[in-house]
């Protein structure tokens, strides 16, 4: 009896502990979301624009960011985001609320947003073209501001199109073209021959060579037109500052503005973070290129690791003879995926990057050497390495879906007059499916989180072109890549203006849960399909 | 004449013929059958060391229902496996003596394995429909034999499901998931999935065993008209159905042929002590 009744209060307090794990896990998971959430989510809210008097006469106007008591005393101070970083060296103040006379919110205060220096606050005094005034007082030249912006962002345009259309083909023309004049002192030809060529050669060169002057020329006037209009602006403190308005990515007053203004303000900050290109060493604009590169690499890294792992996983329990040997490689394969990942990366470097890509390009980029085309990092090299990395989660996932097909399944093909191979193919691995779905969910998040090995094998802090883009053949997987997870990094630990990028370590790193949690819930849903379409539906 | 290993038995087969045997001409297992399809000429297995057959001689004859009976282990669904090659698939498995279809030994390095699978079909105990829809798992076997027109396909997938009584209860489902059916219906999409390929025998090893007397009852009915077409055999643990279902009956024990015989003789007036004990259910 007395036995019966310990054993119960044990299950019964093994209930509560196992019921408090999962709670515990689940407190933890949301409170990390909610941590990254609170301290990303808010960098893009626009905090009116308040100008405080000190006690010593000093004026400083900005945006307070956060408040704190100050350690062993009771007077608490504030942070505030003062910018003009140009002029005061450092945009974040630290501000004793103790030193404080006043406070104001004047409605003209202004905050331009740069594409250089960060933002700046202040008043606006002027538009100048020239020597010639255009418009002046604060709401004069507020008005006329909105209209030169969007024409300045037209010039813009076209002279950005101008760069990477017709220059950059000609640029790219001029380069061949030595490649060419190299290839042909290489050839060993016959003399006349050569000379023909290298004067062929010649001539093209200086055809090429004109027009690119000719489009530099444009592009020199037209760079000329884009910065001639200039903003003056007022800091609180009676410095002026001189601003192009092509210079000026967003002109606003957060004092005039309601709440539905700033929530559009938000929602333009926000969508500018996911889809546009860094600024200002990546403390600034946007992140798509990171987006970009981390969803491209682990898309790359599945296509490669679904196969591989698959094909391994379907020998090792379909085809091979069970015995010690089949063990002994099961329990090697275990062991791969508790392979530090940086030793990965290091193989991925020796192996791919300069044993493979070194062949590449000895064998078919000759006239670029030394000049690496694959023989360096790159999205292509890095996927591999991930895939690699990634590869036993697969094959065990794959080896338990095989083991999940019944016996009795394969007999049942088998007993009609289906061979193994046909049996594999239209049974087991359908049935298989699903495992094999969940090993592909596992690798392509352990692959979406990883830095380290790749921050050997072609992840950049900044790459200058995407790696898939409308330049012929379109995929340039030899490319550099940026990654979300190397920009928490580069964010966190590489930047000199901590202030202002550390919500962008929180934000940046939402997203990339974000962006691990779309790929997976992509792929469970796939999986549930499957499960549906093969087990049963009806009770 | 199959596996490696079976090599290494010749030696001792070779000794077991050389000498005359009379079990060859005992009453109690050579029944006067004239037309037989399959023909098992002194069949032994071992699974590894352990012997599971026992020089097993039986003749099944053509468009009857043989039933295989005996205690749990006496080689029953071995022997079953056996005339479709079905152990092939498992590992350590050495065979004497032969097994004749149709007079081609199924052993003949010219046999086809996978026709012969096809033209002697299999029924399990566990029903096992693919993770697929009804249609699907009908259609498998004629698609992997080659039938690829969705009309020929539709045509029959119709006629076995209704050779196999299913088609009133499937018609108007037959894309719906086959393990939402119930488990007789399941056993029974298992018996049209084997018609489906037109085969001339079908073995079916204890098929009612995992179902209530009803669902028994509709399996025990069909196997009835099936005998149109098709030869069947039989494993079952229950008595009564082998003699309600079959024409013949053999009894197995110990790995070894008992006795052989029309069934309604068999269980009326069995010739060995064994059999009797066993029919009469004073067997352990
Ligand atoms: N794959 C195998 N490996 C080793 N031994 C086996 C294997 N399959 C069957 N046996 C053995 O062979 C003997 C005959 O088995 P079998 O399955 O043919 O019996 P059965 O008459 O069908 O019994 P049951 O009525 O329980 O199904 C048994 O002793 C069994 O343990
Ligand atoms: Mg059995």
């Amino acid at each position: 009896m007395k036995k019966r009744s310990q054993s119960d209060l044990l299950g019964r307090s093994l209930t509560w502990l196992s019921g408090g794990a999962l709670a515990l896990d689940l407190l933890l998971v949301i409170a990390l979301l909610a941590v990254l959430a609170v301290n990303g989510l808010g960098a893009f809210w626009q905090h009116k624009l308040v100008r405080l008097t000190l006690r010593d006469g000093t004026r400083v106007l900005g945006e307070i960011h956060a408040e704190e008591t100050i350690p062993e005393q009771s007077a608490t101070r504030m942070l505030v985001k003062v910018g003009n970083r140009e002029l005061t060296a450092l945009d974040f103040r630290w501000i004793d609320e103790a030193n404080i006379a006043t406070r104001e919110w004047p409605e003209d205060a202004t905050l331009l947003e740069r594409l250089e220096w960060g933002n700046f606050y202040g008043a606006l005094v002027e538009i100048r073209r020239g020597g010639s005034v255009l418009a002046s007082g604060p709401d004069e030249v507020w008005s006329a501001l909105g209209p030169l912006r969007d024409q300045k962002r037209r010039e813009a345009k076209a002279v950005h199109e101008l760069e990477v259309g017709p220059i950059d083909r000609v640029n790219r023309e001029l380069e061949r073209l030595r490649l060419d004049a190299r290839k042909v002192a290489r050839q060993g030809l016959a003399k006349e021959e050569e000379a023909r060529r290298v004067t062929e050669i010649e001539h093209d060169v200086a055809a090429k060579q004109a027009v690119y002057e000719t489009l530099t020329a444009e592009l020199a006037s037209r760079r000329a037109t884009l910065v001639s209009e200039t903003v003056i602006a007022e800091t609180v403190d009676g410095k002026r500052k001189e601003i192009p308005v092509s210079q000026i990515v967003r002109a606003i007053q957060p004092n005039r503005m309601g709440t539905a203004a700033t929530m559009g303000l938000y929602a333009s900050r926000l969508w500018e973070f996911v889809s546009a290109d860094p600024r200002e060493s990546n403390t600034e604009g946007g992140i798509f290129p990171a987006i970009f590169g981390t969803v491209l690499m682990v898309f790359l890294m599945a296509f490669a690791v679904a196969p591989l792992g698959v094909l391994a996983a379907l020998y090792l329990r379909e085809y091979a003879k069970q015995g010690v040997l089949v063990q002994f490689v099961r329990i090697a394969v275990s062991n791969l995926a508790g392979v530090p990942s940086i030793v990965f990366g290091v193989f991925g470097l020796g192996f791919f990057v300069y044993g493979i890509g070194g062949s590449i390009d000895a064998l078919f980029y000759r006239d670029a050497l030394p000049a690496p085309t694959y023989g360096t990092g790159g999205i292509l090299w890095a996927s591999l390495t991930l895939a690699l990395l990634t590869v036993p989660v697969v094959i065990v996932a794959t080896e338990e879906g095989l083991a999940a097909v019944p016996r009795i399944q394969r007999e049942g093909s088998l007993a009609l007059g289906a061979t193994r191979f046909e049996t594999i193919r239209r049974v087991v691995l359908p049935g298989a499916a699903p495992g094999i779905l969940t090993g592909m969910i596992l690798a392509m998040a352990r692959a979406a989180g990883e830095v380290a090995p790749l921050m050997i094998v072609g992840m950049v802090k900044l790459a200058p072109s995407l790696p898939i883009d409308g330049e012929f053949p379109f995929v340039h997987l030899e490319r550099k890549f940026m990654h979300l997870g190397f920009h928490i990094y580069d964010l966190g630990f590489q930047s000199p203006n901590v202030e202002a990028t550390k919500p962008l370590v929180f934000a940046t790193a939402l997203l990339l849960v974000g962006v691990v949690v779309l790929m997976n819930l992509v792929a469970i849903i796939v999986r549930n399909r499957l499960r549906q379409r093969y087990t049963s539906s009806a009770v | 004449m199959i596996t490696s290993a079976e090599k290494t038995r010749s030696s001792k087969s070779d000794v077991v013929r050389a000498v005359p045997r009379e079990v060859l001409h005992d009453p109690a297992i050579l029944p006067p059958i004239t037309d037989s399809v399959i023909d098992v000429d002194s069949l032994s297995l071992w699974y590894g060391e352990k012997r599971a057959l026992e020089d097993v001689s039986i003749r099944i004859p053509r468009k009857k229902v043989t039933a295989f009976i005996g205690p749990s282990g006496c080689g029953k669904s071995t022997l079953l496996r056996c005339l479709n090659r079905m152990n092939d698939l498992v590992d350590h498995v050495s065979i004497d003596g032969d097994v004749r279809f149709d007079g081609m030994s199924i052993f003949d390095p010219d046999t086809d394995v996978y026709e012969l699978r096809k033209r002697i079909g299999m029924v399990f105990q566990k029903s096992n429909p693919f993770p697929k829809s009804i249609y699907e798992n009908v259609a498998y076997g004629p698609r992997i034999h080659g039938t690829k027109g969705k009309r020929d396909l539709d045509e029959i997938v119709e006629r076995s499901l209704r050779s196999a009584a299913l088609w009133d209860e499937v018609k108007d489902r037959l894309a719906d998931s086959a393990l939402g059916l119930s488990g007789g219906q399941q056993q029974r999409l298992c018996i049209a999935r084997a018609i489906a390929v037109q085969p001339e025998v079908i073995l079916l090893d204890e098929p009612c065993s995992a179902l209530d007397p009803i669902a028994t009852a509709k399996i025990e009915e069909l196997m009835d008209d099936l005998t149109q077409d098709f030869t069947l055999v039989i494993v079952t643990h229950n008595m009564q159905q082998a003699s309600r279902v079959s024409d013949y009956t053999a009894f197995l024990y110990l790995g070894k042929l008992i006795e052989y015989g029309e069934t309604e003789r068999l269980f009326v007036k069995p010739m060995k002590k064994e059999t009797e004990d066993y029919v009469t259910g004073r067997f352990g």
